[in-house]
């Protein structure tokens, strides 16, 4: 106690948390402490009123809908009977749902390996250019992901199309035959996994070319000094001083790409017979378009466990990049 | 320093060798990056070869795809005067000024109050913003269509306005922490002893302070929610209500007739709100975004 007394004394201006000078804690006065108190509790409601509308949102249609999906998920397909976790276990036998979690993660981890390689090799590329030319770069590489993906989607779905595929003109061109794009199950499987890593690829860049951007020359500098070849530096330097930027956007972008709907309702909505489907186009199938709300609700829940991990290990990575940056 | 002297023996050779291998290594990165930027662009620019054809060009299967020999404007002419792309336009702008506008609001205040006002949960509550934001929209959309059902929504534009500052809010609100915590504690002093309330501060100091960081959030909003596709796809119905990203699709696919001359230039105009808003404003986005990243 009296070291911290002595801390707070020492510093010209003591700042309590809420902003507010702190009392001075070598004289208090029965009235000062009270006045005091009561202004602490006029800023505490005045700072719950002000997060009071982000509470009603997050609660009534976040939190409260969450909790509502795990009740739905253990109803009959009439809603009328509590059938406990029937439907989880419906769902794990049927064969198409096996393919649905094979498929969502075979998805998942090849579109964000190959966004993140990409992401990690542009950034490198035009953090070599020259300032002045960067920008325009960076631009016309940032396309594909200010296009909404539904829409630029469109565009593949066109140049995907079975008899006037563009793309196979081009092949065509090449000597290649034309490629049954979205009419054969491992074509197809490819086909979505090209076009997510057409649209998420240039977000991994913009988030790399800032790290790059942050790490000291020095470093460089030094490790030339030290006679580093290419790879030694990306080895030594670049990698560590970006790992936990790299870990929160991979990890990020799994939880976003395992939930990825646009693409493959657009592309190929699930076909060629439910081949391509991931878990959220399933369970808009299931739950939306046959009108089993329960099934598609469970469906989309099984989500949930894999997203989770995911979701801890980011909020751990945040945590630690915010505490490097603080110290 | 001795490394500098000890090295200025060798370096006539040294360093034109060096200045190859960077001359190699800024050339590759030019072919790389040329090879990228194709790759990137063929869509778009398919898009709008495609939107510049007659439907008869598009059917002729002889000539190449990726030019236009006699371009016309009539797929842009017959959305902007018949049919419903008007509609859909209108609607996406309604929803999408009304839920920028929710955004800014829920999010700059809960953002002052947990940046600055340290209460009882506070620092759980921002976690827990965070955590939202990694909630995707499909794992709720199935108690969703209950819930806005229950509140006789469904096909209804309006049950958008409500539902997608779920997914605008939480990450605002959490580049907003960010900005606000970095302005210095001694304005706010100065503010209070001035005699400044809560909302002047707020609305006087941080706002103006925090401006870009601001701006960054408000292009979040913009480009999520006219991007949003899983709630309009799920709840709206009628073309009347819909918005753009499930108007293009449900109005210009008849059965098996693909009109793809209109159908790419609708989705050209759809994606080009966004990219006039990048074009001009990409730097604020960019430096909100990658704040976290290279701060310190």
């Amino acid at each position: 106690m009296s070291e911290r007394d002595a801390a707070i004394a020492a510093r010209p201006l003591p700042v309590g948390p809420s902003g507010l000078p702190a009392a001075p804690a070598a004289q208090p006065t029965a009235r000062r402490a009270s006045r005091l108190q009561r202004i602490a509790r006029r800023n505490s409601t005045i700072a719950f009123l002000m997060t009071l509308p982000l509470i009603l949102l997050i609660g009534g249609l976040v939190v409260y809908p969450f909790c509502y999906a795990v009740y739905l998920a253990m109803l009959n397909k009439r809603m009328t009977r509590f059938v406990g976790l029937d439907n989880f276990t419906f769902l794990l036998g049927r064969e198409t749902f096996q393919n649905v979690i094979w498929q969502s993660v075979v998805f998942a981890v090849s579109a964000v390996l190959l966004k993140a390689l990409i992401g990690f090799i542009l950034a490198h590329v035009l953090h070599a250019l020259p300032s002045r030319g960067q920008r325009a770069w960076r631009g016309m590489l940032l396309v594909p992901w200010v296009i909404p993906p539904a829409i630029s989607t469109l565009a593949w779905w066109w140049l995907f199309d079975p008899s006037y595929s563009a793309v196979n003109w081009l092949l065509a061109g090449f000597g290649a035959g034309p490629i049954p794009w979205l009419g054969e199950a491992g074509w197809a499987r490819f086909a979505v996994i090209l076009v997510n890593v057409w649209y998420g690829a240039p977000f991994f860049m913009i988030m790399y070319l800032a790290a790059l951007k942050s790490v000291p020359d020095q470093l460089y500098e030094a490790a030339a000094i030290d006679g580093a070849s290419f790879w030694q530096k990306l080895r030594y330097v670049t990698l560590p001083m970006m790992r936990n930027i790299i870990s929160i956007t991979v990890l990020f972008s799994l939880i976003v790409t395992f939930a990825n709907f646009d693409i493959v309702r657009i592309l190929t909505n699930g076909g060629p017979q439910d081949t391509t489907h991931v878990f959220a186009t399933y369970a808009f199938q299931v739950g939306i378009q046959s009108g089993d709300i329960p099934l598609g609700a469970s469906v989309s829940l099984f989500m949930f466990p894999l997203l989770a991990v995911f979701a801890v290990f980011v909020l751990r990575g945040i945590n630690r990049r915010s505490k490097e940056i603080g110290a | 320093m001795s490394a500098t002297t000890a090295g200025a023996a060798p370096a006539p050779r040294r360093s034109g060798s060096l200045a190859r291998e960077r001359r190699w290594a800024l050339i590759g990165a030019y072919v790389a990056l040329a090879v990228f930027v194709v790759f990137f662009m063929l869509p778009p620019f398919h898009m709008l070869i495609t939107s510049l054809k007659g439907s008869a060009e598009i059917a002729d299967q002889t000539g190449n795809p990726w030019m236009v020999r006699s371009p016309t404007l009539e797929n842009y002419r017959d959305l902007l005067t018949a049919g419903n792309y008007l509609t859909f336009f209108w609607n996406s702008v309604m929803v999408t000024a009304c839920v920028v506008v929710i955004s800014m609001v829920v999010s700059t205040l809960a953002a002052f109050a947990l940046a600055r006002m340290r209460f009882w949960g506070s620092q759980t509550l921002a976690t827990g913003v965070f955590l939202t934001y990694l909630v995707p929209e499909t794992l709720l959309f199935i108690p969703l269509f209950q819930i806005v059902g229950s509140l006789g929504l469904i096909n209804n534009v309006w049950a958008m306005v409500l539902i997608y500052p779920t997914l605008t809010v939480p990450f605002c609100t959490w580049i907003m922490i960010g900005y606000f915590a970095s302005i210095p504690k001694e304005l706010d002093e100065a503010a209070l002893i001035d005699g400044a309330s809560h909302l002047q501060m707020l609305w006087k100091i941080f706002i103006p302070v925090a401006l870009p960081g601001i701006l960054a959030a408000m292009i979040f909003a913009f480009t999520v929610s006219w991007a949003a596709f899983i709630y309009p796809m799920a709840y709206l119905v009628s073309t009347d209500q819909m918005v753009l990203t499930v108007g293009i699709v449900s109005d210009l696919i008849r059965a098996d007739t693909f009109q793809w001359g209109k159908i790419m230039a609708g989705a050209l105009m759809a994606a080009l709100p966004p990219l006039l808003v990048y074009a001009f404003l990409m730097d604020y986005y960019i430096a909100g975004l990658t704040a976290g990243a290279t701060k310190g």
